[in-house]
């Protein structure tokens, strides 16, 4: 959710009031905004840089607003005042509509094919007769780099660039060279650079070194020329010094260069809404029942009032007079209105949830339990009622944990691997409980003796007949730390288990246990759980070397099965 | 247990006793130490009412080591004159005796003695009076005999003065009839037991009373988590309201079913590798032979939300007749993001889904009051927010009393329909669901401000074992 920084006096000044900060919050919240924070240009510099730093910073109070994500018509101080005059009725939905130049023909901008290998999208549009203030160009700014972080996903997908048409000449192409060919003096630099070089100077420039890699392995460069060779910019990384827009600029250029068309047009109707009355796309209409809007949302509103309630969320909107019939104008800035539903949410808002009469589903259904979750709840309170007590550990561990430490090789575990983990800890979804409950011990040390824990929860195991190539399995691991190993506790808790489950001590159609090898444990002190001819589990007395590295001191006994068959 | 016989003797004087009697006298007539006396008496006091006694404090004078000597020998001065022979003595040789020095110069101011400075060899001391009077003696065995009101308090003042006497307080007790009193004490017995039972000799016995301030011994006993506590009453109430479970017992999940089925377009921030863990490895997807889905749809990762079962769920639902359905889960799911308090990178997400003809918005907010009434919140508002796949969708308020402010407690809306009719549901049907963290509610209802306390192997064990039963609505 992007949040927006904005003046508090600015804002209230241009809605023309003033509110307490409680109404104000009020305000968004009924709006679907969040006034998540009250503070000051001083206060975050004394936050992030400390006090020293803060001393020369603005005092000037500033509200932080959190923008809904598809909201990008709100992500700036001219949207917002917009979206919130036409909310309480105090502006009405503006309309927006493309003019023509007083002389001459529109500009032109002319893509080459060349594009097509690294960013074949452009689109353009010109602000004409506008004028900035320091505040106003802040805004413009602001709303650039906004769009640029959220919707444009870092310049990969959009990149924009505003330019003083005055300085310029169109008709302008956007073409595509190996980055060798091209030279210019960028933004705020004094001298002319190669593509080439322009790529390592920027290497260690803290804001456009994240951008670098979107074209950098290509073998051309976007970049964008007027009619006598001046560069505008060279897409996404910089624009050129010459068409720089300041305080006097009068006429902007603005051109979007994309590898997403539509995210393009997106970005382009946003700037241009934002900051002109003048707009090169034409409104769309799309026409719905309000007997559509009062069925979705459960009220029973007129025709009328429906249209008056759309008009207030910025979407001009009238009865046909045909039936029960709305059409709605869905400005260039509403990108997020795709669907009838999204119209309806419009009306839902300015109605006011608070306001819907809630009411109850009529369906009548049975519940059912999930028979894996039910026997597990069933066990769970009886091996609580056995003595142990209920660990709950991550399903994200290190392969060590369940290979080095066990004794075992990772290949031997069939785990899934996370291709990107962060730290160590969430290398691989785990295969066993054992390591999280021998962890749990080693974190409780301090606690008197014995500890008996269990948890019965679930494991992932690769499996390639599953379509996502893995499947959970249901364990059940249960340890007993003391000053002796206790296996006899183990045992006794496995027989309690299975006369719980309902399975009888014996060969064939019943459990029992048998010597088995492995690593994990004491040699002759293992057992493998054999159940109905078919292996669960293990259980025995753990390894030295296991209990060693888990920082352990003690010895420990443990078992650990597979509840699944006993479905 | 004090001497039983002193206890009895005890007993007897208490009886023979109109207005009780002290213990100090008691002791010093049976000739024992005050000690066994107050011992016995607290014996008694055990048994309930069968004496009471009172605790006073009484001054008295006692001889000191020195003033013992003198009751016995005589005062320093009485021993310098009878020391001394009719020829006299010489004063070197007087002041040799242990008592010389202080006696001489008592006895001097008293005129019983003088000096005749001009003998032969130093001066000589000579008897001045026939006889004397040892009255620091006599004075000092009265207050040895206990008839220390025969002195002054000049006196007494002036004795303690030359440290012969002290004065200390000593405490004793006034032991008068309890309400129970017999002089004839039965033993206490501290447990009933089976002979007791058999022979019915329990109606006879005195039991020693319990010590009812006393903890009692903690139960031997296993306990299960507080979050999975938590999570059986959320399971509850959905079984309550009729919502079936859905299988959640898949972890790993394709992109598909997570992303791609949600209305998640494949540029969305959500998808990027810092948010979500990503399986390593080609995985074999057996359902996209068809090349259906795009390498993007078939990237394998654990899944961020349970909603992607639910998607599973409605596509299983749509291949049937329709039959309106009520779904919930609680279980796991996982996001690769940085650690902190109150964040991990899994954590359990409960979801509820209601899919019928026409549903609307009300009914949503409808349920959800049900919902949130059974877990005790009854104060709701709803707030527009957004979400890829539900519209409208409603982030949900509770007023919390203890903050005084609204906190949001949930996520809920509609699903899109541009998610519910490529799988085949019929066009009126409505889906609205809604989701919430099961681990928020439970740090909230144990006081537990970091999570790694409560999830995950750094667990208190203490707070597991001390933990109460979980209503969720008290």
């Amino acid at each position: 959710m992007p949040t927006v920084g904005i003046k508090r006096d600015l804002l209230f000044k241009a809605l023309g009031r003033t509110y307490t900060d409680e109404e104000f919050d009020e305000l968004c919240f009924e709006f679907g905004l969040e006034l998540d924070e009250i503070t000051s240009e001083k206060e975050i510099v004394s936050r992030e840089q400390g006090d020293t730093k803060a001393s020369d910073a603005s005092d000037v109070i500033l509200y932080k607003i959190d923008v809904p994500a598809n909201r990008y018509d709100l992500l700036c101080l001219e949207g917002l005042v917009r979206g919130l005059q036409v909310f309480k009725n105090k502006l009405e939905a503006p309309r927006y509509r493309r003019i023509s130049p007083v002389n001459g023909d529109p500009q032109k901008l002319i893509i080459t094919k060349e594009t097509a290998a690294v960013r074949p999208f452009a689109v353009a549009a010109v602000l004409r007769n506008i004028t900035f203030t320091q505040e106003r160009y802040d805004s413009f700014i602001e709303l650039q780099e906004k769009l640029h972080q959220n919707i444009c996903r870092k310049r990969s997908l959009v990149a924009i660039g505003t330019h003083d048409l005055d300085t310029i000449s169109g008709p302008f192409t956007y073409t595509a060279k190996p980055p060798g060919d091209i030279s210019f003096k960028p933004l705020n630099q004094t001298k002319e650079y190669t593509a080439t070089e322009l790529m390592s100077l920027y290497k260690t420039d803290s804001h456009l070194r994240h951008y670098l890699h979107i074209i950098e392995d290509k073998p051309v460069y976007p970049i964008i020329y007027d009619s006598n060779g001046i560069v505008l910019s060279m897409p996404p990384i910089i624009n050129g010094d010459h068409s720089k827009i300041t305080l006097q600029t009068k006429n902007v250029f603005i051109e979007c260069t994309a590898t997403d068309l539509t995210k393009a047009k997106i970005v382009l109707d946003m700037m241009v809404t934002m900051f002109s009355e003048y707009c090169s796309q034409p409104f769309t209409k799309e026409k719905l029942s309000g007997e559509f809007i009062n069925r979705k949302v459960g009220i029973n509103e007129s025709t009328e009032k429906i249209a008056q309630l759309l008009t207030r969320m910025c979407l001009l909107s009238r009865a046909t007079g045909v039936g029960d019939e709305i059409e709605v104008e869905i400005p260039p800035t509403r990108s997020d209105v795709i669907h009838a539903c999204d119209i309806m949410e419009d009306a839902a808002i300015a109605y006011g949830f608070n306001n819907i009469t809630r009411t109850t589903p009529r369906a009548y259904t049975v519940a059912n339990q999930f028979p894996l979750n039910k026997l597990t709840e069933l066990l769970r309170q009886d091996l609580a009622a056995a003595g142990f007590t209920e660990a709950l550990n991550f399903a994200l561990c290190s392969e060590e944990d369940i290979a080095d430490k066990l004794g075992k090789k990772i290949s031997e575990t069939r785990a899934a691997h996370i291709s990107n983990p962060k730290t160590a800890e969430f290398q691989v979804a785990r295969t066993t409980l054992l390591p999280g409950l021998l962890k749990t011990i080693a974190a409780n040390r301090k606690m008197p003796l014995p500890l008996k824990l269990f948890e019965v929860s679930d494991v992932v195991l690769k499996d390639e007949t599953k379509d996502v190539g893995a499947r959970n399995s249901r364990r059940f691991c249960a340890v007993y730390y003391n000053k002796s190993p206790g296996f006899e506790v183990i045992h006794g808790l496995l027989d309690r288990t299975m006369q719980l489950l309902e399975v009888k001590s014996a060969r064939g159609e019943g459990y029992h246990i048998q010597a088995a090898d492995d690593s994990t444990f004491f040699p002759g002190r293992c057992a493998e759980i054999i159940v109905r001819g078919k292996t669960v589990g293990r259980l025995g007395v753990l390894h030295p070397d296991v209990i060693n590295r888990f920082e352990l001191t003690m010895p420990c006994s443990a078992m650990e099965i597979d509840i699944e068959p006993f479905l | 247990m004090a001497d039983s016989g002193v206890v009895e003797t005890l007993l007897q004087r208490i009886e023979k006793a109109d207005d009780g009697v002290d213990s100090l006298n008691v002791a010093a007539s049976l000739g024992v130490d005050h000690q066994v006396i107050v011992g016995a008496v607290k014996s008694l006091q055990a048994l309930g009412d069968i004496i009471s006694a009172d605790l006073r404090s009484s001054k008295h004078w006692e001889l000191t080591v020195e003033g013992s000597e003198i009751a016995e020998q005589g005062s320093h001065e009485a021993r310098v004159f009878s020391s001394i022979p009719l020829e006299g003595l010489a004063q070197s040789e007087l002041m040799k005796l242990s008592f010389g020095k202080i006696g001489f110069s008592k006895a001097m101011s008293n005129k019983w003695i003088r000096v005749d400075k001009t003998q032969e060899g130093g001066p000589r001391i000579f008897r001045a009076v026939e006889n004397i009077e040892d009255q620091v003696r006599e004075k000092l065995l009265q207050v040895q005999k206990g008839n220390f009101s025969q002195l002054d308090e000049k006196e007494k003042n002036e004795l303690k003065k030359r440290k012969l006497l002290s004065e200390v307080t000593v405490k004793s007790y006034w032991i008068t009839k309890g309400s129970s009193f017999s002089t004839t004490i039965t033993k206490q017995e501290t447990e009933l037991t089976p002979e007791m039972i058999a022979t019915g000799s329990w109606k006879e016995k005195k039991f020693k009373p319990y010590n009812f301030e006393a903890m009692g011994v903690a139960p031997d006993c296993g306990h299960l988590h507080p979050l999975m506590k938590v999570r059986t009453q959320f399971r509850q109430i959905f079984l309550e309201m009729g919502f079936t479970e859905m299988p959640t017992n898949n972890f790993i999940e394709s992109s598909f079913w997570n992303f791609d089925s949600l209305f998640q377009p494949q540029q969305h921030p959500a998808r990027d590798q810092h948010d979500t863990f990503f399986l390593s490895g080609e995985a074999a997807c057996l359902c996209c032979s068809d090349r259906r889905y795009d390498k993007e749809a078939q990237k394998n990762i654990l899944r961020t939300h349970t909603t992607a079962v639910s998607a599973r769920m409605l596509y299983k639902l749509a291949q049937q007749k329709f039959t309106p359905v009520k779904y919930f889960s609680i279980d796991r799911v996982f996001r690769n993001e940085t650690l902190d308090a109150t964040h991990l990178a899994e954590f359990h997400q409960i979801e509820g889904v209601v899919a019928d003809y026409g549903l609307t918005l009300g009914d949503l907010m409808g349920i959800l009051h049900q919902f949130f009434t059974k877990l005790g919140i009854t104060k709701l508002r709803f707030k527009p927010a957004y979400n890829p796949y539900t519209e409208p969708s409603m982030e949900v308020f509770s007023y919390h009393e203890g903050l005084k402010k609204w906190v949001e407690v949930g996520n809920s809306g509609v699903f899109r329909p541009e998610m519910l009719l490529p799988m085949g549901l019929p066009e009126d049907v409505s889906v609205i669901a809604w989701g919430l963290s099961l681990e928020r509610p439970t740090m909230i209802k144990y006081g537990i401000n970091n999570i790694r306390e409560l999830v995950g192997h750094k667990v208190n064990l203490q707070m597991v074992y001390d933990g109460p039963i979980c209503r969720l609505d008290s």
